[in-house]
């Protein structure tokens, strides 16, 4: 029998309703076995084969994940666990090791990709703009969504570019781990998700 | 900024106002009126700030006209803060708008909680590069605001009053009339449709006194026609979806994380926090408690948690000890 994949999305705050139907979407027109559930809870960790972290505001979700003892058991499960994630925009600055920022505040990273980001690297809401980008392993073009997003600095060890906008590298992996500063979740292309459920 | 390959760069595209909108989900967005508000907000964690020169409970006690707040204190707040920065314009004040786009602001409200400026219309919200949200009292406001290139709605309800009956009653009154769409057939939708245009007109006939037909521009470059045709394709949209088809927020009256929680189980994406939070005896506490409320707002037991020793929360208004010509909520159509 094959096995049901579980995939979960962080429930704190942002686009998690439009991850979970677009994953569903993914999981429905591949064929593929499995289950999308909202996670808020510690418990709910142990019941996930990949994890999604979806867009919203950087700030609240490190906060909260934090709080909540679920940023600690996230970390945990990649380490010990080759936990598949896929972070896009704010999940993509949670996912790096190290943050440039302006503005001091606290914000919680997972240091589970070899990679320095940028937040709102484009600048404010004003400057949030659409583009046509390449994405390596991906059929181009791809219309990418950028909202007050970050960058990829810098890489190291293993993490690989997947996407660049001139110099600024928009989409990176790390074996299972999967970076991104735009929202596919936010258009009805499935080519992002499809790409990560390749890696689960 | 590095240059890079302009040309190919979309910007103020629907999506990505409406996705800005998205990204605040789930969220608390707060009022502050200087640098050292905003941070508070943001350790205690809001998606966003409102800058203001006083918030609503002030403009309230204040009296006179309210306006655009002095772009100095804007600017203060967005130095200090990674979160979005909203600010406020009194309505139909396009000028206001505009002077707000030009500063970088993030999102801007039309607000009703400053004095409208525009008897007849609205502002055309599809011209901006940045995403609006606009207060309403019912669907046909929500429409309006909608059709007009609002991003994001939130209830009006009764700003710097502390009493939540008014957002509510707002809530209920655009959730259940969403219900009855969807026994609606072609011909009824048509009928709502011309209904809810007719605020168009009104205006239209004050102005000029011509009778209107289809093609009698009732509104900027909008005929009569088309704006019955596309009010009742987002109606079409709205009876789909069983919700508004943008980010839909509760605001007005919010004080407590219970009165966060009633809100977001009502149906509402999030909610803006005006006066609830500077006017009461511990912002710092309140503000967190009610981030808390909005995450968890299904789980009593972290509502009866957040929800104690919270100190004196900011004193409430009943509504009928207003003067009708004093209430905010009038102010739109």
């Amino acid at each position: 029998m094959v096995k049901k994949i579980s995939i979960g999305v962080i429930g704190i705050q942002g686009a998690i309703s439009e991850h979970v139907a677009i994953m569903q979407n993914t999981l429905k027109t591949t064929d593929t076995p499995g289950t999308v559930f909202i996670v808020k809870n510690l418990g709910d960790i142990n019941k996930i084969d990949a994890l999604i972290l979806p867009g919203g505001e950087t700030t609240t979700i490190s906060k909260i994940l934090y709080k909540l003892g679920l940023h600690t058991a996230i970390a945990k499960k990649i380490k010990e666990n080759n936990l598949p994630v896929m972070g896009t925009c704010a999940g993509c600055v949670i996912l790096a090791s190290e943050i440039i920022d302006d503005i001091k505040d606290d914000v919680k990273l997972l240091h589970a990709i070899d990679m320095q980001v940028e937040r709102n690297a484009f600048g404010r809401q004003k400057e949030s703009f659409e583009k046509n980008i390449n994405i390596e392993g991906v059929h181009h073009p791809y219309n990418a969504v950028f909202i007050r997003a970050p960058v990829i600095r810098k890489i190291w060890g293993k993490t690989k570019v997947l996407a660049k906008i001139n110099k600024k590298i928009v989409m990176a992996r790390q074996d299972n781990l999967l970076a991104l500063s735009f929202h596919p979740e936010l258009t009805n292309d499935l080519r992002i998700h499809n790409y990560f459920l390749d890696m689960i | 900024m590095e240059k890079f390959d302009i040309k190919k760069l979309r910007f103020g595209t629907i999506m990505l106002k409406k996705g800005f909108a998205k990204m605040q989900k789930g969220g608390v967005i707060m009022d502050v009126t200087n640098a050292e508000q905003a941070k508070i907000a943001e350790d205690s964690g809001a998606v966003a700030v409102m800058a203001l020169e006083r918030v609503p409970a002030d403009i309230r006690a204040t009296g006179g006209v309210a306006r655009m707040a002095d772009p100095t204190v804007i600017q203060n707040i967005m130095d200090v803060v990674s979160i979005p920065v909203m600010a406020k314009v009194r309505i139909g004040h396009f000028a206001e708008a505009q002077a707000l786009e030009s500063l970088g602001v993030d999102m801007i409200d039309e607000s009703e909680v400053l004095t409208p400026a525009d008897p007849f219309y609205h502002i055309d919200k599809h011209d901006f590069t940045i995403p609006f949200v606009c207060g309403c009292r019912n669907l046909g406001e929500a429409v309006r605001r909608i059709w007009e290139g609002a991003a994001m709605i939130r209830t009006k309800g009764e700003a710097g009053t502390g009493n939540i009956v008014e957002a509510i009653r707002h809530q209920r009154m655009v959730m259940g009339m969403i219900r009855t769409l969807k026994d609606m057939n072609k011909s009824e939708m048509e009928r709502l449709a011309e209904e809810y245009s007719q605020s168009y007109v009104n205006s239209i006939k004050t102005i000029t006194n011509v009778k209107i037909s289809n093609s009698t521009i009732v509104f900027e470059k909008y005929e009569y026609g088309a704006v019955k045709k596309e009010i009742c394709d987002v109606l079409n949209e709205i009876k789909g979806m069983q919700r508004l088809p943008v980010v839909n927020f509760a605001a007005g009256g919010i004080a407590t994380p219970a009165d966060a929680a009633i809100m977001m189980q009502l149906g509402s994406d999030g909610v803006f926090v005006g006066s609830g939070i500077f006017k009461s005896g511990n912002p710092k506490k309140i503000a967190k408690a009610i981030v808390e409320a909005v995450a968890h707002y299904d789980e009593p037991e972290v509502i009866a948690k957040v929800s104690k020793n919270l100190g004196e929360p900011m004193t409430g208004i009943e509504i009928e000890d207003i003067p009708k010509e004093q209430l905010l909520q009038e102010r739109g159509w």
